[in-house]
């Protein structure tokens, strides 16, 4: 069986380390906090301005002043501190970010990340603080479905989108496996209802097996 | 110092350069944009995060058709049917910047800087037409300050000398904006008696604050 959501958001918090500053993205990326122990010592950044969110605010806990990236309302928890955007993404840039989660339309063996555009010519590009995060943080890990609604797979030997960042994805979380991007290729780390060769097959590239398979 | 909204922003000329904060909704300082609406100045160049989001504030000024061009990270929204109306009719110019990059060249124009080197868009589309060096190793982009002629910030109290506290994340590009701009206005909710702010939670000093607007929220 392929991973739901919810399953694909659990097993990338269970790879977050404990006591690690992390930015998740908008969309899927933020059902990851859901998983992420009480006492995991996980502390959330938010670009907008915040380290220490706390859950979506609900009823008369709603604030206009209190928003996520993604601009709906959330709650502060204790030890929660506000800073201004230049200071925010010094935080990304200057390498003190442990991980930052982010959705994305293709990533490559080398680990380039394309998330932004499609570069349709129609659409208006619009790319808000991906470029800043996929670069700053010390782990970008992704968050897919690994096949597009046509079948094409989104993991790839060079993106065809236009980049968000180079080189900078460590791995890759999809519903029917996990991938470590290496400076030796793209590995295996875990398959979720499909076999390796099937895997490798649909894909169309070279994939390293983990070495536990 | 302490102005109506419509005293404030009559000092935005046609052509002006005009730092909009806010994040979204969040620290907006909607009562003056619509001040800006009322005054009239045209041909305004809006450097802001987003490019208006429903039918007011921001979104106001570029229906009302002030708005040369835009200077956003993220003007693509599922409620910025005005911006998008206006980019799609060819009426409005776009310069998409990185967030990041967005905020540290406000911050540059604020600090002096002639101009600096972002890690930020190497490799991508919007490093075309930049300079790029190689330092230590890795690759960055030249980057240039952006100045405003006015600044629109929101904060959330002011002193009578215009020393300012911000509110959670409404705080975002406030701070780097009022240093950014020649003439910064900030629209609060509470102006109080020089002295009973704490000097050590002022975030920022009144030397970078021209007007201040009290609308009560």
């Amino acid at each position: 069986m392929s991973l739901s959501r919810e399953q694909m958001a659990e097993i990338v918090a269970r790879d977050i380390p404990d006591g690690a500053y992390v930015n998740l993205g908008i969309g899927q990326p933020t059902m990851v906090a859901d998983f992420l122990r009480p006492d995991s010592g996980v502390v959330l950044h938010t670009e907008n301005g915040m380290l220490g969110m706390g859950r979506p605010a609900t009823g008369d806990e709603i604030d206009p002043d209190l928003t996520n990236a993604g601009k709906q309302p959330v709650t502060e928890l204790p030890g929660a501190s506000y800073f201004h955007h230049a200071d925010s993404f010094a935080m990304m840039r200057g390498g003190h970010l442990d991980v930052c989660i982010m959705g994305a339309f293709q990533v490559s063996a080398g680990g380039d990340l394309a998330n932004w555009s499609t570069g349709a010519p129609d659409a208006i590009p619009a790319v808000g603080g991906a470029m800043d995060l996929a670069i700053g943080a010390k782990q970008v890990f992704v968050m897919m479905s690994l096949f597009a609604k046509d079948g094409r797979p989104k993991l790839v030997p060079e993106c065809t989108y236009p980049l968000t960042g180079r080189g900078c994805v460590s791995r890759v979380y999809t519903d029917v496996a996990t991938f470590a991007v290496e400076p030796d290729g793209v590995r295996v780390v875990e398959t979720f209802g499909i076999s390796i060769d099937e895997l490798i097959t649909r894909v169309g590239m070279p994939l390293v097996p983990s070495s536990f398979d | 110092m302490i102005v109506s909204a419509e005293d404030a922003v009559s000092v935005v000329k046609d052509g002006d350069t005009v730092l909009v904060g806010g994040f979204g909704m969040a620290g907006m300082p909607v009562d003056l944009i619509d001040a800006l609406i009322e005054h009239g100045a045209g041909d305004l160049t809006i450097v802001s995060n987003n490019a208006g989001n429903g039918d007011t504030g921001l979104a106001a000024l570029l229906a009302a058709g002030r708005v040369r061009k835009v200077v956003c990270s993220f003007p693509r929204q599922s409620d910025s049917w005005v911006f998008d109306g206006l980019y799609r009719a060819g009426r409005i110019e776009l310069e998409v910047v990185p967030q990041g990059n967005l905020a540290e060249r406000l911050r540059a124009a604020g600090a002096g800087i002639g101009a600096f080197f972002s890690p930020t868009g190497v490799g991508t589309p919007l490093a075309e037409g930049k300079e790029s060096r190689v330092i230590d190793g890795r690759e960055y982009l030249l980057e240039y300050p952006i100045r405003g002629d006015v600044a629109l910030i929101r904060a959330h109290v002011a002193d009578r000398m215009g020393n300012l506290v911000y509110r959670k994340t409404a705080r975002n590009f406030g701070p780097v904006m009022a240093t950014a701009a020649a003439v910064t206005i900030a629209q609060v909710s509470r102006i109080v008696e020089v002295g009973s702010l704490d000097p050590e939670v002022v975030v920022t000093p009144a030397i970078y604050v021209n007007r201040i607007v009290e609308v009560p929220r």
